[in-house]
């Protein structure tokens, strides 16, 4: 095949409902495309000869154990394959609502799907809620594929009503199928080759309907997003590393980045072998540039051109997201938000509405998320962060929600939130702002074995003047002592119980009073020589790329983790 | 201009390496010498501009084909990179190797190897150069994939992994598996080499009507018949065979299941 000729790859899932014949239908396909080696058909041969069990077409796919002797697919995985036309990524996905979790790993990575329905069973629970994560992962190009026709004689009526009730589901959802078709995986019907038993069906069958499909090139049309996902600064050159996401950049442009909006140039294009060296980036390249002004840039950063619409900055964000934890999403619970390069604290401010994806019931008022549950969210940010709505731009618009050590929850943001002034600061003093989790609550989660962090009650910073709440449920502080934010370079001074003082870390001196960090950690140091240096090692690790053992090295050297926080065994609070 | 397949599947895999760098404390990179962990160099050179951030890390068994040995140290020297070699001494005086069975073999001299380089050096993680296509256990397998203190892998319950956010939270004593070129097939791999001009150890060009396909220890590691003594042969001849990589690789043919019980306790 001429490689000039060939179109842009195509990622494809397929999903629906458990045992519709996903698996079957791609290892049939992949077989009689002679897509295989030799090897895997051989080994399918010899282990279905070992249990005596007619030849799986699935198994090919399956291989696991596990997934073989239960006759099911447990997790995704993906293959390629290769037509005249284009390259394929073919992702296989599981079905059981167990799963669901690999169904999206899996879905989450491709740009067009493939709804199996079982012609005999009908739409089932699954084949909807795939079909609702479908729309939720902006997957437009979908064909519905009814499968196992040969348990149904063949029959016109039947592929029509399943049809029919499939694309009845979807429509609501702005799902738009953009071809029904009639096979049997297992027999191999309108797979690779046009049935005979299926006269009434006239157009092209599975495989040439994968080359109809059309890349959407739109990807490159976009402003520019590019976040920052590293600095390198190896030699004399300052590298800002990221993958274009949307867009494109050539040396000599004019860029804003964000949240910031700072401006500079684009100096050149990093590389290392020749062949690399070159003038312009394209979505989709990892790509390294070297600027003009060399100011303070960091990972999470969104970097896009002057002119161009400019990503949301704020605070608080309006989304859909999906949960796939074992423990339950809770209102006024924190969770760490991962969106592009950008982390973050996020609390659940707000259960909008849970809408149950396999009957689009929807119900206000929900404190809690469960395993398998959607629901459009208020999310309230510790800092302000740069985003996209994911309409506009997918990969600036989409986050993962991470609880204890697992990803456990996916979004999509609908809307930027008007940016809450001073939400996320613990401190203020005028235009001296800083963070801090001095009044949060950490507890022992018996269920997960994660410490896991419940934000303090009061959303209002504290100003000069204000009382503080020495005691809370895991932590108590001193009647005198001072608090020092490192991150923002900010310390505060509390004399009985009160604030007496919010200043620049630089203009701080060491009272002989007690410290703690901005988490509620005693610091130990207690002259003010040792923080001196302290505060010197601190500048160090915070400007440069350090491992974060490195860091904990830091921490276990200065501060204590409890001489004023007592963690707490966490069962069941009231919201 | 735009991008082709392997301009794809390139980017994606320099994505993960800096993720890798970025996001992971200790790393170090598995270095086995094949065509596949010199990719993987590659890759890491393109990714940090020259630079390669971390150490290299090859289980030696002992029982390798010397001429890898050989090259090994030469590309070392070469490149300058800071290469940890690891032997699992104590199992090769109590006498193991192929002879006491295969799995066995491959167990103490790799699983367990690797798992005392991890301990000693406190990896938090590894990145290694499986592929999707070499078997399938490697084919369900995670970007950033956990493996427990033991180097468990619990790989009917892996967590979901979407949009590029790999898992980076992880207790201590646990270590993550980086796998930058899961989606790479064996034909990108030479299609690659081919590009970018890599250097490649001559163990895969023919001689005398035979050629290894997959490299590994001497004993276990077949040759297969070929004449493709030039990259563009070697391409031309994986288009079509109909055999597997592996096939010549002894330990994956002892039990159907074989290597999915091999990595679930750590192998790579
Ligand atoms: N008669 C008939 N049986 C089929 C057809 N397609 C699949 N099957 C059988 O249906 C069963 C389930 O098929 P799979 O391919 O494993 O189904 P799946 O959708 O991948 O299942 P999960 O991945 O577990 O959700 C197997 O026993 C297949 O042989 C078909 O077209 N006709
Ligand atoms: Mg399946």
């Amino acid at each position: 095949m001429d490689e000039k000729l060939k179109q842009e790859g195509l990622h494809i899932v397929v999903v629906g409902h458990v045992d519709h014949g996903k698996s079957t239908v791609i290892g049939r396909l992949l077989y009689d495309t002679d897509s295989l080696p030799q090897g895997a058909v051989d080994k399918v041969k010899r282990i279905v000869r070992e249990t005596g069990k007619p030849f799986e077409y699935a198994y090919l796919l399956d291989a696991f154990e596990e997934e073989q002797k239960q006759g099911i697919t447990i997790d995704t995985t993906q293959i390629q394959f290769v037509t005249k036309k284009r390259e394929y990524v073919i992702i296989d996905a599981p079905g059981h609502k167990e799963f669901l979790k690999n169904m999206i790993s899996g879905a989450a990575n491709a740009n067009a799907a493939l709804l199996l329905v079982d012609a005999k069973q009908g739409v089932q629970e699954q084949s909807k809620r795939h079909g609702y994560m479908l729309s939720l992962l902006g997957i437009e190009k979908v064909y519905v594929v009814v499968n196992k026709m040969d348990l149904v004689d063949y029959s016109e009526e039947v592929f029509h009503k399943v049809a029919e009730d499939m694309k009845a589901f979807l429509e609501p959802l702005g799902v738009k199928p953009l071809r029904y078709l009639p096979v049997s995986g297992y027999q191999g019907d309108n797979i690779a080759a046009k049935s005979a038993n299926m006269p009434w069906y006239d157009g092209p069958v599975l495989l040439d309907s994968l080359d109809l499909l059309e890349a959407s090139k739109e990807i490159l049309d976009k402003d520019l997003r590019l976040p920052i996902q590293d600095v390198f600064k190896f030699d004399d050159r300052r590298i800002i590393a990221g993958r274009i996401e949307a867009g494109k950049l050539a040396v000599g442009d004019e860029i804003a980045i964000y949240p910031s909006g700072r401006r500079t140039v684009i100096q050149s294009i990093a590389y290392w072998q020749e062949r690399d060296k070159k003038e312009r980036a394209l979505a989709g390249e990892s790509t390294g540039i070297i600027v003009r002004d060399e100011f303070f840039n960091q990972r999470g950063e969104i970097i896009t051109t002057p002119g161009a619409k400019a990503p949301h900055v704020s605070n608080r964000l309006r989304a859909s997201i999906f949960w796939m934890g074992r423990n339950p999403l809770r209102k006024g619970s924190t969770y760490k938000l991962k969106l592009a390069t950008q982390e973050v604290e996020a609390e659940v401010a707000d259960i909008v509405k849970t809408i149950d994806a396999a009957n689009l019931d929807s119900r206000e008022g929900a404190k809690e998320l469960r395993l398998n549950d959607v629901a459009e969210v208020i999310l309230s940010l510790k800092e302000a962060i740069a985003f996209d709505v994911f309409q506009e731009h997918q990969a600036t618009g989409r986050f993962v929600l991470v609880d204890g050590y697992d990803v456990a929850g996916g979004g999509i943001v609908i809307a930027a939130e008007k940016a809450d002034e001073g939400a996320g600061f613990a401190f203020v003093n005028g235009g001296i702002r800083a963070r801090g989790d001095v009044f949060d609550e950490f507890y022992y989660d018996i269920e997960s074995y994660n410490v896991t962090k419940v934000a303090a009650a009061v959303k209002k910073p504290y100003q000069v003047g204000d009382e503080i709440p020495r005691r809370g449920i895991s932590y108590e502080y001193p009647a005198d002592f001072d608090i020092l934010i490192l991150r923002d370079q900010v310390a505060v001074s509390v004399r009985q119980g009160r604030i007496e003082s919010i200043l620049p870390l630089a203009d701080y001196e060491y009272s002989g009073r007690p410290l703690i960090n901005g988490r509620g950690f005693g610091i130990k140091v207690y002259k003010a020589k040792e923080l001196k240096e302290m505060l010197s090692v601190y500048r160090e690790l915070a400007s440069s790329h350090v491992e974060p053992r490195v860091k904990a090295a830091f921490a276990n050297r200065y501060f204590f983790l409890n001489q004023y926080r007592h963690l707490q065994f966490y069962f069941d609070y009231v919201i | 201009m735009a991008m082709d397949h392997l301009d794809q599947l390139e980017a994606e895999s320099i994505y993960i390496l800096r993720e890798a760098y970025k996001k992971l404390g200790k790393l170090g990179m598995l270095w086995s010498i094949g065509k596949d962990s010199t990719v993987l160099l590659w890759l890491a050179k393109k990714a940090f501009y020259g630079h390669v951030p971390f150490p290299f890390i090859h289980v030696d068994t002992k029982h390798k084909i010397p001429e890898m040995i050989a090259y090994r140290d030469r590309v070392a020297k070469e490149l300058g990179l800071d290469l940890i070699v690891h032997t699992n001494w104590e199992a090769i005086h109590a006498g193991i190797g192929p002879d006491k069975g295969r799995l066995a073999c491959c167990k103490a001299l790799k699983t367990e190897a690797l798992r005392q380089v991890v301990k000693q050096h406190g990896f938090d993680g590894l990145i290694v150069g499986v592929r999707r296509d070499e078997e399938g256990s490697r084919s369900k397998e995670r970007v950033f994939s956990e493996r427990t203190q033991d180097d468990g892998w619990d790989y009917t319950n892996q967590p979901p992994e979407l949009w590029n956010q790999f898992k980076t939270d992880f207790p201590k004593g646990n270590h993550i598996r980086v796998h930058p070129i899961l989606a790479w097939s064996e034909l990108d791999i030479w299609e690659y080499i081919r590009r970018e001009n890599i250097p490649i150890i001559d163990l895969y060009f023919a001689k005398n009507g035979k050629r290894y396909r997959s490299l590994g220890c001497a004993c276990c590691t077949g040759q297969i018949e070929s004449e493709a003594d030039t990259l563009d042969k070697i391409i031309e001849e994986l288009k079509h065979t109909k055999t597997g990589e592996r096939a010549g690789r002894k330990q994956d043919q002892e039990d159907a299941y074989a290597m999915q019980k091999l990595r679930k306790e750590g192998y790579m």
